[in-house]
């Protein structure tokens, strides 16, 4: 009997191993395999207020690295912690709130309002996050789910921080090139800054946290502290992001709890593929102007993502970053058994 | 060795509901010794060592580490006290090279105070210490093997790597549950050397094990456990000729062929 | 008296909104984000049965539970099961399908006043000399007959029997046969119909909103979590905890702390006694 029999096989490129370490500086066509990936996001970035054709498109671009910093929060909690967070409108919330009000109460200007805020609310937040910090995963989910829910009904049935009209009359940024240059740079700075963070000891102690948390115990490390350090940098980001967004619209408002910013950092790290950091980034740039272009659908936008989400989640995608690294990285060939 | 005991366990208890897994638990142990715990699967040893490294709560009883009260501590504060444990089912990190294992215990407290493996001084850069530690434990320096993922390894190693996990911390306690398990016996055997050089250290070892002929070799006491209950104490010759002790392992075929081997 | 009266009605509506939750949970150990949505869904087609097709009221509650069951049944067949085990998997998939119901129906209209469900019985009884509404003292019978009954299923039927074996240890109650996948999927069906039940008994005293899903999703989560997150008797009794302490903020402080009070809640539980008041995992880490 003759069966032939294949197996697919992934084998390395031979441009990467062959920048693999020093060996890099070879060429300049190794060199740019490794750095053109980079170097595309980031001019591409960079370029982008530019080329966007009129204003409503440059907030648009705004509002996406507002959702991609609080993407790259998410990203880095689940797959690089362990902690699912279910709740970023919460950071979004607290940030704008207090940006808010430091900004009309009393009288800073967004450039002292945002450092001030990002600072405090991550403070804020992980202080109210700190008691499910050294419990199971499924508490801090339950727990970053309940908060804005909660913060929304409270804030409007207690009536105070402006109840339902929200806080008016933000100053926003100077110019709005400013605006959006501003919150580029933070997406771009959060995200090589976390890529740096996750390969230092510290972030190997975070995915220690993820993979096995009773021997990071057993090495003398307090996990409550650790969990605690992730979450005050993950919502420091989420609340600088807040803070912006009050800037941007100029008004502080219930609507910042709601569940779009709750959902779409979810849909973008699972559709843009999750771990890489950079994925969340890349869906946020194609789930939020989507989002834009349904926006006179209401509602059914946050359906259409949720289902989406869900059947990424169900049919075990990838995402497509990290399909596309793969690509990039390596390539598939028949191979006989 | 000295005549204060290092670590002394008074009377611990552990109720999981109507099940008592440790009843009543006594002993000593002193510094510079090896003891071993046997008893049958189900004997509460696991159980024991978790109340004393703070994973579990004792339900009744006292623990205390040179003269100090350590019972219901954190794991972690116990852990950065100097007691060190492996895990029976082995746990390292799978998603991280070998080395970068040695990191996090050598990013905890007691590392930084006590200078890691090295002693004294500054910790330098973790990496390095890493192999170095590596090394000890009788990974080969130059070869890849220290930079694989820790998935890919096989279990002799990754036993090695849960006791470097440990050592990293310049323990004064290594608790090593059921480490030689799942080894073949030449593995074994390549593993008591470092045992013994471990003792020589200065390092004091709780061991526990199933397979009692190698255990007898290298410890000086042992300690029996059956239904969580101590049965008897002693050295490994006055354990092999009790015979309370061959009922507890009635009928086993290997504590026959040991006992006969004495 | 009317702060025990009320309170003890305020109660039962937590208990029976909180039980779908914790049986789900307690069983296969997934958090059902989706038990808001259901009871909106099972509000919903009752009421559709019930103006849209002019079906008897019985025969549209009745057929508006089976119907949530099977939905229940269907989205953790289909979705759930592919992700077990994946808890980060589980925790955004049920999620987001909460979500996707919920904010459907939203978009789809359900909001302000124009749709609500008739009560059982009109009038009101005095109970010494407060005034209550025949429905509600109907809705504190059937609740505590569901208990009741819930009680003497999960311990004398076969399939109860299982589903408290499934919550105690997964792994026995494999090794016994049952078949866990199943037993999953019929106590996502139990708890669907309870948050069905909960819809029915509890929607006729106000209006189908979609906000009433998030509201009920956030008070089965604070009772469960008090009670302890996979212990049954734990959810009724916190939910006797909360109800009484909601009704004793309406009376002293004023009707909209309800919600503080439930944030409280869980926050003290988590801070003083993690695992609630019968919570089973003492050990809040895995066993070693």
């Amino acid at each position: 009997m003759n069966i032939e029999e294949r197996r697919k096989e992934r084998v390395d490129r031979g441009i990467k191993v062959r920048t693999d370490g020093i060996y890099a500086i070879m060429s300049l066509r190794e060199l740019s395999y490794l750095t053109m990936p980079r170097l595309v996001l980031i001019v591409g970035l960079l370029i982008l207020p530019l080329v966007m054709p009129g204003m409503y498109w440059q907030r648009v671009i705004s509002i996406v690295c507002i959702y991609s910093l609080l993407a790259i929060s998410f990203d880095f909690l689940a797959h690089f912690v362990g902690l699912v967070c279910l709740g970023g409108a919460f950071f979004i919330g607290i940030g704008g709130y207090i940006a808010a009000i430091l900004n009309t109460s009393f009288g800073f200007p967004p450039i002292f309002t945002i450092p001030i805020s990002t600072l405090l609310g991550a403070a804020i937040c992980t202080v109210l996050l700190l008691p499910c910090l050294p419990l199971r995963g499924v508490y801090f989910a339950i727990v970053s789910l309940m908060y804005p829910l909660l913060m929304a009904r409270i804030i409007e049935a207690l009536n105070i921080l402006g109840g339902t009209d929200g806080i008016v009359g933000v100053d926003s940024f100077a110019n709005r090139w400013i605006e959006q240059y501003f919150v580029l740079l933070m997406v771009l700075l959060s995200l090589f800054g976390m890529r740096r963070l996750v390969n230092l000891d510290i972030g190997l102690v975070f995915r220690a946290v993820k993979d096995n948390d009773q021997a990071v115990r057993a090495s003398g490390i307090s996990i409550t502290f650790y969990k605690a350090i992730a979450v005050f940098i993950a919502s420091a980001m989420g609340c600088l992001s807040g803070a912006c967004l009050v800037h941007i619209y100029m008004w502080s408002g219930i609507s910042q709890f709601a569940l779009d910013f709750s959902i779409i950092p979810i849909a973008a790290t699972v559709i843009g593929g999750a771990g890489t950091l950079v994925g969340p980034v890349l869906g946020c740039f194609i789930l939020v102007p989507i989002s834009e272009l349904l926006r006179d659908f209401g509602t059914l936008r946050i359906v259409f993502y949720s289902l989406i989400l869900v059947a990424f989640i169900v049919f075990r995608s990838e995402g497509v970053m990290v399909y596309g690294q793969r690509k990039y990285h390596q390539f598939e060939r028949w191979v006989k058994i | 060795m000295s005549n204060q005991p290092i670590l002394q366990v008074q009377e611990v208890t552990k109720a999981f509901g109507g099940v008592t897994a440790v009843n009543r638990v006594t002993f000593d142990i002193f510094e510079k010794e090896i003891l071993g715990i046997i008893g049958p699967n189900g004997s509460g040893k696991t159980t024991l060592i978790n109340c004393v490294t703070g994973f579990i709560k004792a339900t009744s009883g006292k623990i205390f580490f040179r003269g100090k009260n350590i019972t219901g501590r954190p794991a972690h504060k116990i852990a950065d006290m100097g007691i060190s444990r492996t895990f029976q089912i082995m746990r390292p990190y799978y998603s991280l090279p070998c080395y970068k294992n040695l990191v996090i215990p050598l990013f905890s407290p007691r590392a930084k105070r006590t200078g890691g493996w090295r002693g004294g001084g500054k910790l330098g850069d973790r990496d390095t210490v890493g192999i170095d530690i590596l090394e000890e434990i009788g990974f080969e320096r130059d070869s890849f093997v220290p930079y694989k993922m820790a998935s890919t390894l096989p279990t002799g190693y990754l036993k090695r790597l849960e006791l470097a996990r440990c050592l990293a911390l310049k323990p004064e306690i290594i608790i090593c549950d059921e480490i030689f398990s799942g080894l073949s016996m030449s593995e074994i055997a390549s593993m008591v050397p470092l045992i013994e050089r471990l003792q020589m250290d200065g390092i004091t070892l709780i061991m526990i094990e199933h397979r009692l002929r190698e255990l007898f070799r290298v410890s000086n006491r042992i300690m029996v456990l059956n239904f969580g209950e101590k049965v008897i104490e002693g050295t490994p010759e006055e354990i092999m000729a009790d015979e309370k002790v061959k009922e507890v392992y009635f009928g086993s075929e290997e504590v026959e062929e040991v006992m006969s081997h004495a | 008296m009317a702060i025990l009266i009320y309170g003890i009605i305020n109660s039962i509506a937590l208990a029976i909104m909180a039980l779908g939750f914790a049986l789900v949970y307690g069983v296969s150990r997934v958090p059902n984000f989706a038990h808001g949505a259901l009871y909106v869904v099972c509000g919903f087609v009752t009421w559709s049965l019930l103006r849209g097709l002019n079906l008897n009221y019985l025969v549209s509650i009745i057929l508006a539970m089976i119907i949530t069951g099977v939905i229940g049944a269907l989205i953790y067949q289909f979705v759930l099961i592919r992700v077990r085990g994946m808890a980060i998997s589980e925790i955004i998939a049920s999620y987001a399908i909460g979500l996707a119901i919920l904010e459907g129906f939203r978009w789809w209209g359900f909001k302000g006043m124009t749709y609500t469900l008739p009560v059982f019985v009109e009038g009101s009884i005095n109970i010494g000399d407060i005034p209550v509404d025949l429905h509600r003292v109907v809705i504190v019978g059937i609740c505590a007959a569901v208990v009741a009954s819930l009680w003497l299923f999960t311990h004398y039927t076969r399939i109860g029997l299982a589903l408290r074996g499934m919550a105690q240890d997964e792994r026995a109650a494999l090794m016994l046969g049952i078949d866990s996948d199943f037993m999953a999927v019929v106590a996502m069906a139990f708890g669907s119909m309870l948050a069905g039940l909960a819809a029915i008994l509890l929607l006729p005293l106000g209006n189908i909103v979609v906000e009433a899903g998030y509201n009920v999703l956030i008070l089965a989560i604070a009772v469960c979590i008090v009670g302890g997150l996979g212990s049954w008797m734990g959810a009724v009794i916190a939910a006797f905890i909360i109800g009484f302490a909601q009704i004793l903020t309406v009376v002293y402080w004023g009707a909209h702390y309800q919600m503080v009070v439930a944030l409280l809640a869980i926050i003290f539980t988590l801070i003083l006694k993690p695992s609630g008041l019968f919570g089973r995992q003492k050990e809040l880490e895995e066993r070693v």
